[in-house]
């Protein structure tokens, strides 16, 4: 895509074990990103069959501006989420945008089911189709270990795998890649399970000289000082996003043990500063992010008698911290990285589990379900049996823990519960309990996550908004992210790049556009992921909030759902007209 | 940015967080391109949670510098302070140096047909941001 006219898709047929490359001008349109996504994500899809027949479709791709500028790092998946039965979306850093990139693959099109469990190697000039029988039931860890062994191209590599989560389709599994970033929402995991795909390799190394490089070295500069030399970028690198851990209790927004409060008695053990203090023991980045927001804490666990220990490391944000440390009651730093080692192995998505195992933990005080159930007590803060729960989970070890891995909105419709089954549209929460922002933002979202549109930050803001100015921030925010998405830049990049920023940049690589056509292009992907819901049976009127949103005091107060409500139906009015214009 | 006296040293590399932006803007900088094979300072890792980076880049040899030793056509001549300047016009492509590095230093640019060498321009210090590389007086 850079420097040309066309984006280069790969479509990977798994059945057939053909592939096939295809020079599209036609997508130019969507730009890059989650745009081309989304439009090959709608050629492909099958809404009528399930979200993890084999003909569906998983879909990857890299932007108009990969790589090439400071924390531009992300790839985004699309698929049908195995959750939501509608439009899964996920982001993922590390190596993989680089790789994609120097391989010269746009994006990638994964159809078919392998006969039997295989991994891929993608190159510039093949892809290989390679037994993966031994590595089938292996953790997350081994298997990248196995292949970082096996295979050829440290440094100019990535790899994608996925855990025994994955391969037995909990509708939350993940995808870990490089290690230390995830497409973690949604069941992309699941998806890869489905097709027999155990992991995937990519490997680049195209030469791509530089057009104009007096220009682009010049924009280059200017942003890496940007994101360098200024206050923008340091929250990321310094505490990290766990920076927000006692912001939120500060303001009772930190969601604790499963909403029941939003202030979490245990707060000073669990903190950014805490988990730095005690366990930050390095900085890691994705390639080409010179901020290093890569959090890495550790442990020390003792394995037996006579003064034995390891030392284990984990990587740690604000979303598992929450997920699996205010939400589920736990009181220390150790504890919670603990929580996180055993979904990082299994390869689940942190929040979904820990925010699953908040409702499972209240279901159990409540006696909706028992011992018979659940295997091992669950109660909040008891960390060793929450490290059970998660590998029954993930193994599918009963019909409970089967029906726990399809969600807790499923869940909840097989053993009740569902006014405390804390979901956004079937997805699980994020941590933020801020108020309208959050609750109607994450719902109207098109993927149901906080970062749609970043609703959790305007009940955060100085102004107090009325709710119609909140619909439409929500409205024109989720399609300024449809735009930042098709570059990919890095989210938490989004203030270095402001409009003119992108314009400079794009225009140093020859690609000429003005604030009018990244308006079009925001617009054009929004309403194309608005007609995937659309075709996949999504209505905004006929989600469910569960009651729990409702009574525990957000940072702007109890929220009252008559309000909610005339929120997302003002927001489905706005989008519809928009739909048939 | 050239200075001529000083050394790329690449110390503290334990403080490395993997972000590549020395190979980028060595490959940007040097050789005009986008790809991070074309970067004179090569970052490895061993992967995993625990596993350092270390950097394979030119040690700036003071005594005899094994790739001009092996060049067979001159094209690499002794650089003021260690190390080595590349004469492009004398090179054959040939790959000798490539090999003659104890460190794996040198790498060849398929492209161009020449080796990749280290001017210790320190562009690739200017754009660490983590203060694991050195420009050292020689």
């Amino acid at each position: 895509m850079l420097y040309e006219n066309t984006v280069k898709v790969l479509y990977v047929d798994l059945s057939a074990r053909k592939i096939r490359i295809e020079k599209r001008a036609d997508l130019k349109d969507f730009f890059g990103g989650v745009g081309v996504a989304s439009k090959l994500l709608e050629e492909n899809m099958k809404p009528e069959l399930d979200p993890l027949d084999e003909q569906q479709t998983a879909v990857f791709a890299i932007g108009a501006l990969s790589s090439i500028y400071p924390v531009i790092t992300k790839t985004v998946a699309m698929f049908i989420s195995p959750l939501t039965g509608e439009l899964g979306e996920s982001y993922a850093g590390g190596r993989l945008a680089l790789t994609l990139h120097m391989a010269g693959y746009d994006a990638i099109v994964l159809t078919g089911k392998a006969n039997n469990p295989c991994y891929l190697s993608i190159t510039r000039q093949s892809v290989e189709f390679n037994d993966a029988r031994p590595l089938w039931g292996m953790n997350s860890d081994d298997v990248g270990r196995v292949i970082r062994e096996k295979e050829a191209g440290s440094g100019k590599r990535s790899i994608l795998r996925i855990g025994p989560a994955g391969e037995n389709k909990v509708a939350y599994a993940s995808v870990c890649v490089d290690t230390y970033r995830h497409f973690g929402r949604l069941g992309l995991g699941a998806v890869l399970g489905s097709k027999n795909v155990k992991a995937i390799t990519i490997i680049g190394d195209r030469d791509i000289p530089i057009a104009n490089f007096a220009e682009y070295f010049k924009v280059y500069r200017a942003i890496y000082d940007k994101v360098t030399d200024t206050e923008i970028m340091m929250k990321y690198h310094d505490v990290g996003t766990p920076i927000n851990v006692a912001t939120l209790d500060a303001m009772g927004a930190l969601p604790t043990k499963n909403l029941a409060q939003g202030r979490f008695e245990h707060v000073d053990a669990i903190t950014g500063e805490a988990f730095a203090t005690k366990n930050l023991m390095r900085k890691l980045a994705c390639t080409g992010c010179p901020v290093g927001c890569i959090h890495i804490g550790q442990f020390r666990r003792e394995f037996g008698k006579g003064y034995e220990y390891e030392a284990v490391s984990v990587g740690y944000d604000y979303e598992p911290i929450f997920s699996l440390g205010s939400f589920l009651g736990i009181k220390t730093s150790d504890e919670i990285l603990k929580l996180i080692e055993a979904v990082e192995k299994t390869g689940l998505d942190a929040m979904s589990c820990g925010v699953a195992l908040g409702w499972a933990t209240e279901a159990y005080q409540k006696r909706l379900i028992t011992t018979t159930e659940t295997m091992v007590p669950l109660e909040f803060g008891l960390t060793e049996n929450y490290i059970r729960a998660i590998w029954n989970i993930a193994e599918a070890a009963n019909d409970f823990y089967t029906a726990l891995g399809r969600g807790s909105y499923h869940t909840a419709t097989v053993y009740g519960g569902q006014d405390f089954a804390m979901t956004f549209a079937k997805n699980e929460m994020s941590g933020y309990h801020t108020g309208y922002g959050s609750v109607v933002g994450s719902i109207v979202g098109a993927r149901h996550s906080h970062l749609c549109n970043g609703g959790y930050a305007l009940d955060q803001a100085h102004k107090q908004l009325a709710v119609h100015e909140i619909v439409d921030a929500l409205l024109k925010e989720e399609k300024e992210r449809c735009m930042l998405n098709s570059l990919i830049i890095c989210l938490f990049a989004r203030k270095a790049y402001d409009r003119a920023t992108i314009i400079a940049a794009c225009k140093a690589v020859g690609i000429v556009l003005d604030d009018a056509d990244l308006t079009q292009i925001g617009e054009k992907i929004f309403h194309t992921k608005m007609r995937i819901r659309e075709k996949l049976g999504f209505k905004l009127e006929k989600v469910q909030l569960p009651r729990r949103f409702f009574e525990t005091p957000s940072l702007n107060g109890v929220l009252d759902e008559t309000v909610a409500k005339e929120m997302i139906g003002m927001y489905a009015n706005r989008v519809a007209t928009e739909l048939n214009a | 940015m050239l200075s001529i006296a000083k050394i790329l040293k690449a110390k503290e590399m334990s403080r490395c967080i993997g972000c590549f932006s020395c190979m980028l803007t060595c490959a940007a900088v040097n050789q005009h391109n986008h790809s991070l094979a074309k970067s004179a300072i090569k970052i490895r890792t061993v992967g995993g949670l625990s596993g350092k980076f270390v950097a394979v880049v030119c040690a700036g040899c003071k005594d005899v510098r094994a790739c001009a030793q092996a060049c067979p056509s001159g094209a690499l001549v002794d650089r003021d302070g260690g190390g080595v300047n590349l004469l492009a016009d004398k090179c054959t492509g040939c790959q000798k140096c490539v090999a003659a590095c104890a460190l794996g230093a040198v790498t060849f640019h398929s492209a161009t047909g020449k080796p990749i060498i280290c001017k210790h321009c320190g562009v690739c210090q200017r754009f660490c941001p983590h203060d694991c590389l050195d420009m050292e007086e020689a």
